[in-house]
């Protein structure tokens, strides 16, 4: 599948601000799955910093935009050719060691409805990769989809209380309940592309990865009830989506942030 | 009764490195001894060393004690010393460059995958990223004890920032003032070469991408940080900026400081703050002391931090029982310095032991510093005993526990004349380009009679250091 | 050097010259109000202190009325007040330590000495302390300070950002005490030119220091417009705003030189420059025509305009 990004996201501010600093994770992560045909990230006005990949496959960038701030856009456009890889991030190169992952965050602690979620859901497994995949359909059973339900801030212990959330919720709840039973997991955010039947999510998504011996990182996405495929676009990882976060910055000032968000994929016919 | 070793006396017999000073001692009337002392003070006040104690209140400017009686070293017993601790200094980088790298040390089941990377100072964000030279810890502060005329333990390892050379220095300098003849009758290896070694040290490990001569500065908390006193000295003797996050901005790829004349170009900063403070964009979003976006930096080439953010997962007291492993396993030589025994709560054998004979031990926080939250069995009433035992029962991943060293004694000068006190000793091992080690440290010394607590918070004083030589 | 270095040192400079200020101001008032002014007893006499040093809102709130001991105590202790003797001598110091290795031994010592004597200060009752030996105190300390840097201070930026806050701050603080002759006039302009209006303004002299040197300067009678040439036009008269704007001047043109930068690219210089070149072009007429009050609440304007200036160009690290 190709499939063309169109992504922008604008921070506006009440009044001008002194100088914004940003670290953004935007650019398609190296594996089988996905090859990157074209692909441009520009911050309006910005001056772009230090590049580089991390340790755990993600490309970096940092930019800075002197003050007077007054809005910030950054703008993503690319193409990018995907493949069904099941799941499985075959031919990813990074040096974290995966049980780095079984730390435990504030917003994926867990508490005991998550242990028990996840020791309920892995009883009688056969092996690590049934026990993913068991903790995964757990976790779309608890949480049902709901937009607006939850926020920003909701921890993976208050998401599955409510018993619904979003892709974000979902994301951090199978992870927590991962980590809950020794199985080393990480928060991803990237795109999905939403076919003309109606499946009703975001182009902005987020799903999660699980260590499962001797696979190495396979994505879940408990939200859609699958493993990420060729709808897929996979840009960066961390512990949480604090961690993973395409966009992190930081503007000196007073001033409200108000954030939007505008992204939008598209099928190339061949 | 516990034997310890009196590093001058060997019963009635003055050792040789001491002799110098017999004289001196017995010399001097009580009422020029208390003159020196006052002066020495007055000194210290002058000069404005001070060190705040945490979670005191009292007086924010207190002195930490100072004794005039200088501790003693031969030269032979100080090569001894130096081979040994450049020794773990190697080692010590080679680990955090494999564990930040390839891990073989883990792969090779030398030292158990969780004690590396579910360790809270084990930093994701610096993984697979390589600093200049592949040298994270630039000064290790070696923490030391003696327990007789040829043993010598590591009590703990310091990779991060260790802090007291400001001491070692201005003791030697107050020592040469008050008893110039003293240092004409010893020939005593200075050590006031530390500050250019020091920054010669940091100079050597400037980005690649830094293509003239290197820009260095301290990064300070500020001035409210007990150590304060410590980062303007050393920033001067250098002479090198000594700057606040705030100073301190990113752009196009490097560190830039505020200057009257514009922004100048940062190349190396030796920090005296905390990773998680670094850069709220990458660690703690809610620190005002750090730089934004200073992680991308550094992590694209653009600056060198030291110690390199990580560099803690060294240090950590549940790795300390690995280092003569490590020396092993990376150098493949035996290990010249010892660590003290260490038993590991988490460890349920090692736990049972240390329960069955707290009264005997020494037992610490895996990730306490300054001497706070431990137990010294034998000086302990059964009460704290007992209330230790709960809290060691409550969460045993969380203590090790060693036997109580006999540490050797020097002369100290106390109210009633000179007497055996008991000390340990910090030297500052700089890793850069070379490894050096200025021929000298930082004798902490425990001034209450009996007591084996050497911490300033707790009450300890320091001492001039002497290395003789030839 | 660090932008915030440059910024200690000028405000260690800025905040012992406002001591001094306050001192002298204390000095004035308890002056004139040892006699009666017309109509409107001593009350208003220590309210226009309050005004010309810019506290008046803050004491209104924590003391009321204008009572002269409380008046004293929030002028040099009171620590709420961030313009008293006490909080700007600690701020001074505290800047100093700061910035300890960029200043010399002796500097630190005059400042750190006056810091210690006020803590004693602070520690003893106030019956045992007359008010006009506490300003004295003050003045000492200044001098002490400023004869150390002269003395021990190498000639290069740090000395001249001390010496650009310290000639800031006068031409500031000269101006407003000034001003307090015109509140305390005010209420009664036929008195203008009386005996008790020149006994006033011989208070103020005193208070400068400048009694004798104004009589040596123009000597017979005190008449108005002579003190006004005196206090703010004269050059040779050492607080006169002229003075104090030319020594701001003098160091904005040592800093750029310094810096090596192209003639006339400091624009903190630049409207240095023309303050000094209106002061020499103004004659005590055209200052009565306009106002005293108005005249002075301009230059203080003026002069705030340079200090903003002197931010942005070198104390922001971000503009040249």
């Amino acid at each position: 599948m190709i499939l063309t990004v169109n992504h922008v996201t604008t921070y506006g501010y009440g009044e001008p601000m002194g100088t914004a600093v940003q670290s953004l994770r935007l650019f398609p992560s190296r594996f089988e799955g996905q090859r990157v045909i074209d692909w441009q990230v520009s911050v309006e006005g910005g001056v772009r910093g230090g590049a580089f990949r991390d340790g755990a496959g993600d490309r970096v960038e940092g930019w800075s935009i002197r003050p007077p701030v007054e809005e910030v856009a950054i703008t993503v456009s690319g193409q990018v050719e995907t493949f069904d890889t099941s799941g499985v991030l075959r031919g990813h190169r990074e040096s974290v060691h995966p049980m780095a992952y079984l730390r435990e965050t504030v917003a994926t602690w867990i508490d005991d409805a998550l242990a028990d979620l996840g020791a309920e859901a892995v009883a009688g497994a056969s092996d690590e990769l049934d026990r993913a995949h068991r903790l995964s359909r757990a976790v779309a059973e608890a949480i049902a989809y709901r937009p607006g339900a939850t926020h920003a801030h909701t921890t993976a212990a208050e998401a599955l209380a409510q018993g619904e959330g979003v892709c974000q919720d979902h994301a951090h709840a199978l992870i927590a309940a991962a980590r809950s039973v020794d199985l080393p997991a990480r928060y991803v955010s990237g795109y999905l592309f939403a076919s003309e039947d109606g499946s009703p999510h975001e182009a902005a998504h987020a799903w999660a990865e699980i260590w499962v011996k001797p696979v190495g990182w396979i994505g879940f996405d408990p939200a859609n009830r699958c493993c990420p495929d060729e709808r897929y676009i996979r840009l960066g990882s961390g512990l949480d989506a604090r961690e993973a976060a395409p966009v992190r910055g930081v503007t000196q000032g007073a001033g409200e942030e108000r954030m939007k968000v505008t992204v939008a994929l598209h099928e190339v016919q061949q | 009764m516990t034997e310890y070793f009196n590093e001058m006396f060997e019963g009635r017999e003055v050792r040789p490195p001491y002799a110098g000073l017999d004289g001196w001692m017995r010399e001097m009337p009580a009422q020029l001894r208390a003159m020196k002392q006052a002066e020495a003070e007055a000194l210290f006040r002058r000069i404005g060393i001070t060190f705040a104690v945490y979670g005191e209140g009292g007086d924010p400017d207190r002195l930490i004690p100072f004794d005039m009686f200088p501790r003693v070293f031969t030269q032979k017993e100080w090569r001894r010393l130096e081979r040994g601790i450049k020794q773990r200094a190697r080692a010590l980088n080679a680990f955090l460059n494999d564990v930040y790298g390839r891990g073989e040390i883990v792969r090779a089941g030398r030292i158990p995958a969780r004690l590396v990377y579910q360790n809270a100072a084990y930093e994701r964000a610096v993984a697979g990223f390589v600093p200049p030279r592949g040298i994270y810890s630039h000064i290790v502060g070696v923490d030391l004890v003696r327990t007789g005329p040829d043993q010598f333990f590591v009590l703990e390892d310091n990779c991060r920032t260790p802090s007291g050379v400001s001491y070692m220095l201005e003791n030697r300098e107050i020592m040469m003032r008050m008893f110039p003849k003293l240092f004409r009758e010893n020939r005593i290896e200075p050590v006031d070469g530390y500050p250019e070694a020091l920054r010669r040290t940091l100079a050597s490990v400037a980005p690649a991408k830094c293509e003239s001569e290197p820009s260095i500065a301290i990064l300070t908390p500020g001035h409210f940080n007990s150590a304060y006193y410590e980062h303007s000295f050393l920033a001067d003797l250098m002479g090198v900026e000594l700057v606040e996050g705030a100073d301190l901005f990113v752009e196009g790829g490097f560190c830039w400081m505020r200057t009257t004349e514009g922004p100048k170009k940062l190349d190396v900063i030796y920090r005296r703050i905390d990773d998680a403070f670094l850069d709220p964009l990458c660690f703690r979003p809610d620190s005002m002391l750090g730089v934004p976006g200073l992680m991308d930096v550094y992590r694209s080439g653009g600056v060198t931090i030291c110690s390199a953010p990580g560099a803690g997962v060294a240090d950590d007291k549940a790795i300390y029982t690995f280092v003569p492993e490590m020396v092993r396993f990376y150098l493949g030589e035996e290990p010249l310095l010892e660590n003290v025994p260490t038993w590991q709560c988490a460890k349920p054998d090692d736990l049972k032991y240390v329960l069955d004979h707290l009264p005997e031990l020494v037992v610490k926080e895996v990730h306490g510093s300054g001497g706070y939250g431990m137990l010294v069995g034998p000086k302990a009433t059964r009460e704290q005993i007992e209330t230790f035992r709960i809290k060691i029962e409550d969460n045993p991943h969380n203590y090790i526990a060693q036997p109580t060293l006999a540490l050797s004694t020097t002369p100290t000068f106390v109210e009633e004349g000179v007497a055996p006190r008991h000390v340990d000793l910090r030297p500052y091992c700089l890793v850069g380009e070379k490894i050096e080690l200025v021929p000298g440290g930082l004798t902490r010394v425990a001034l209450t009679e009996g007591s084996l607590v050497v911490n300033s918070s707790q009450g300890g004083g320091v001492k001039d250091t002497w290395v003789l030589a030839e | 050097m660090l932008s915030r270095t440059a910024e200690n040192l000028y405000w260690i400079a800025r905040y012992m010259e406002r001591a001094e200020t306050m001192g002298r101001l204390l000095e004035v008032g308890a002056r004139i109000s040892l006699i009666p002014s017309a109509g409107h007893g001593y009350r208003s006499e220590w309210e226009s202190l309050l005004q010309a040093s810019g506290t008046a809102e803050g004491f209104a709130e924590k003391y009321g009325d204008p009572v002269q001991r409380n008046i004293e105590s929030y002028l040099f202790f009171d620590r709420d007040n961030p313009s008293s003797v006490v909080s700007c001598i600690e701020r001074a110091r505290e800047n100093a330590r700061i910035v300890r290795t960029a200043i010399s031994g002796q500097v630190w010592d005059a400042l750190n000495t006056a810091y210690q004597e006020i803590l004693q200060i602070e520690r003893q009752p106030r019956s045992e302390w007359e008010l006009t030996e506490l300003c004295e105190w003050v003045a000492r300390q200044s001098a002490l300070l400023r004869g150390a840097m002269d003395a021990t201070m190498l000639r290069n930026d740090g000395f001249f950002f001390m010496n650009l806050g310290y000639a800031l701050e006068r031409a500031d603080n000269s101006a407003r005490l000034v001003d307090v002759k015109y509140f305390v006039l005010l209420p009664s302009v036929e008195l203008v030119g009386s005996g008790l209006d020149n006994y006033q303004w011989q208070v103020l002299l005193r208070a400068l220091k400048a009694l004798r040197a104004f009589h040596w300067a123009y000597g017979g009678e005190v008449t108005a417009s002579k003190i006004i040439d005196f206090l703010i036009l004269n050059p040779a008269s050492p607080r006169s705003l002229m003075s104090a704007t030319r020594k701001a001047m003098h160091h904005l043109d040592n800093l750029a030189r310094f810096y090596g930068d192209a003639p006339g690219a400091d624009l903190a210089l630049l409207h240095a420059r023309a303050l000094v070149k209106e002061l020499e072009q103004t004659e005590v007429a055209e200052i009565v025509d306009e106002g005293l009050h108005e005249f002075l609440t301009r230059f203080i304007g003026e002069i705030g305009q340079v200090a903003a200036l002197v931010q942005r160009s070198y104390l922001s690290g971000e503009a040249r």
